[in-house]
């Protein structure tokens, strides 16, 4: 008890916030610590007592990709830019994984750890934070198989491009953290969340050109088609990787505003609610 | 002196369980409509940016806490008492930020720590040692800090040798131990103590009010809330009463206890309900009051082990109800239940009473002698008829002690586990 250190201790003022409340960031930095635990304690536990331990994280985009390969390749035959199908799905179904773990386990971050919330001060914005960038590990791990595929099929990634790679990955990373910032803090109150999910990772993901190309959709529908913000990730990630499809466009653009307008009103949202959240849990 | 608390016309108001609006006419229209409406009071809401989705039915609500206002000097212990429902918890709550005041503003200096939210995002697949991490960094403790005082916290829980076992294979015992070591070495500016939701045994109690003596002792700034008057009394200089939510009486803690003893909010083996205390969703019952009585007939709130005690439940019946059982819950303080029984269990009382008339009624039952342990017990009351309505419900409405003295086993001064302490027959035969 000696050592106690004797600093001034900071004065916090407990009122009532009205309306859109600031951000408090600066509480999120003071917890940045408390995001690495979180972090490291889901990606621990996800694959405790399981028998195959963190190969789900590669055998999981690994089966879809060998199913969607004889569904859309083999029988549908669908057109893939002269890539090998397996490299083609693979580049998309790395950040489409990021996504939907974060639309699953995100949207739940808040009410499977309601004990927390009804017990300690903490910023709640760090559980579906820390659930996305979770889903960041998984998707380093699961990457190790595209450098194989590459190996396999004797296709060189676009050198060129590659570099553009983390901001795509940034993008992915706003877009599913805005998601997940929606569906966790409307969870909260309406479990309804849990049985809307399904679906719709469902119908996003036949939303998204994950199993087939995006040139499949007609010119004059390609703006709208940009409106859905995980197309423009998956576009850019086959661009930065295999240097195919348009690059920055006009879409890329609409589905970065659309990213940051869910991010943000998310943010938004999140931080409206978040005053209720221990009461309505 | 400066100031560690200052509190100024805190209010706390909260909206009562959709569920009990959902049954006021117990019909199955309303939750029909109800239920078709949801889709559209959920759009409404969610526009409407906030959570009073029935702002037009305002007696939805409650004030667990109104325009309560004190300050509290660094250094200082102030005891709160009240009954069940009179706020503190709600007062703690907002001071170390879990929910956020309706009204009005705290400035708290320092930080705020509390010693029985232990094991606060625990997780059963990661051992000791991971859990001391993950739980000090949820409590605000930084790596460093959490590095150098890992020892003293290993030490203190007396785990050592399963440091590295996941903490789903220790026993309650050792998960308690551990979890409050971590929070017994935050250290915190301001203490919290709320012994209402104290877990673990006795000797575990003891461990909780002796870190706290030690915190207090170092100057710092504690507050402590208990249903035991003796530890108030013991523990802190001052003591704020409060009652339904307001506040109404500070001073030095002696006085501030006798006006509280004296005002009859006290536990004293009788609960009273006036008209205000019973949701109008209650009717037609109307609970009017449960007592505790000892073999003589005297209303007690410390029952001998050794002899029967009468529980009497007495309510009034606005209309005819059928199907109508009123019954009780038995807990230990720790939560777990003892038994939950109900005055129409017997088929035979069932077919009599099952249905009964509109007026004033006694359920009464006897708890045999030989039964409860050492402690103290939380007795929760229920009417209901089953499968259709809850009428009421408290599920800590009275609370007691048991006295063990003549009880089996009592010439060994040890702690017996388990919630109650039978007279068993015991033969011993020599067989060889």
């Amino acid at each position: 008890m000696t050592e106690l250190v004797k600093h001034e201790p900071t004065t916090i003022y407990i009122k009532p916030s009205t309306g859109f409340t600031a951000l408090n960031l600066r509480d999120l930095w003071l917890y940045r610590e408390l995001v690495f635990f979180m972090v490291w304690r889901d990606i621990k536990v996800r694959y405790k007592q399981t028998l195959l331990g963190a190969a789900w994280a590669i055998l999981q985009p690994v089966l879809t990709m060998v199913a969607m390969f004889f569904l859309f390749n083999k029988v549908a035959k669908l057109p893939t830019d002269n890539v090998p199908y397996p490299i083609f799905s693979y580049t998309a179904l790395l950040p489409w994984g990021l996504f939907v773990a974060a639309l699953n386990q995100g949207s739940r971050s808040l009410t499977s750890n309601h004990n927390m919330i009804t017990k300690v001060y903490f910023p709640k914005l760090i559980l579906p934070l820390a659930s996305v960038l979770a889903g960041l590990v998984d998707l380093a791990i699961a990457s190790l198989i595209l450098v194989g595929l590459f190996f396999y099929y004797h296709v060189t990634p676009a050198w060129n491009l590659v570099w553009t790679l983390p901001l795509f990955l940034l993008l992915a990373i706003i877009t599913a953290l805005g998601v997940a910032l929606w569906l966790s803090a409307i969870n909260v109150k309406y479990r309804d969340v849990n049985y809307v999910l399904p679906f719709l990772t469902q119908f996003w993901f036949f939303a998204t050109p994950v199993a087939y190309s995006a040139k499949a959709i007609s010119e004059k529908w390609q703006l709208a088609y940009s409106l859905n913000p995980m197309a423009g990730v998956v576009n850019g990630f086959r661009w930065a990787l295999l240097g195919i499809g348009n690059g920055p466009d006009t879409g890329l653009w609409v589905s970065v505003g659309i990213s940051l307008l869910i991010l943000v009103s998310g943010l938004f949202y999140f931080r409206n609610m978040e005053k209720t959240f221990a009461d309505t849990i | 002196m400066t100031t560690a608390i200052s509190v100024k016309g805190l209010s706390k108001r909260y909206r009562i369980g959709a569920a009990q609006t959902k049954f006021r006419y117990g019909m199955l229209r309303d939750v029909f409509v109800d239920s078709l409406t949801a889709p559209i009071r959920f759009v409404k809401s969610l526009a409407g940016n906030s959570n009073n989705g029935s702002s037009t039915k305002n007696n939805n609500f409650i004030w667990a806490l109104k325009d309560v206002s004190f300050d509290l000097e660094e250094g200082r212990v102030l005891g709160i008492v009240g009954r069940n429902g009179a706020g503190k918890s709600t007062l703690l709550k907002i001071l170390s930020r879990v929910t956020e005041p309706t009204e009005g503003t705290v400035s708290v200096r320092g930080r705020v720590g509390s010693l029985l939210e232990v094991g606060t995002g625990f997780h059963p697949e990661l051992t000791g040692r991971e859990n001391i991490y993950m739980n000090g960094a949820i409590l605000g403790m930084k790596r460093v800090e959490i590095d150098k005082k890992f020892d003293e916290m290993v030490e203190f829980s007396e785990v050592a040798q399963f440091i590295d076992t996941p903490v789903k294979r220790y026993s309650s015992g050792m998960y308690l131990r551990l979890a409050f070591a971590v929070a017994a070495h935050l250290e915190p500016e301001i203490l919290v103590v709320d012994e209402v939701l104290a877990v673990g045994d006795a000797e575990f109690q003891r461990k909780c009010l002796g870190k706290m003596n030690d915190v207090a002792q170092q100057g710092r700034t504690v507050l402590f809330v208990s249903h035991n008057m003796s530890a108030i009394l013991r523990l802190t200089q001052e003591a704020i009463v409060l009652k339904k939510g307001q506040l109404i009486k500070r001073a030095p803690t002696p006085e501030a206890v006798d006006y509280y003893l004296a005002s009859g909010q006290a536990e004293s083996g009788e609960r009273i309900w006036d008209a205000e205390d019973v949701p109008v969703t209650s009717a037609p019952f109307r609970p009017i009051r449960l007592r505790l009585k000892d073999r003589t007939g005297k209303v007690v709130d410390t029952v001998r082990s050794t002899e029967p005690v009468t529980i009497e439940w007495e309510y009034q019946l606005d209309a005819p109800v059928t199907g109508l059982r009123v019954g009780m819950y038995l807990n230990t303080m720790r939560g777990e239940y003892v038994f939950t029984a109900f005055d129409t269990d017997d088929a035979k009382q069932y077919e009599q009473f099952g249905a009964r008339q509109a007026g004033r009624y006694v359920s009464c039952c006897h708890i045999p002698a030989d039964f409860f342990n050492e402690g103290r017990y939380s007795l929760g009351v229920n009417a209901s008829s089953f499968g259709v309505r809850r009428y009421f419900m408290d599920e800590n409405a009275l609370s007691f002690n048991v006295d063990i003295s003549g009880a089996p086993g009592t010439q060994w001064p040890e702690v017996r586990q388990g919630p109650i302490r039978p007279r068993l027959d015991w033969k011993i035969e020599k067989i060889d």
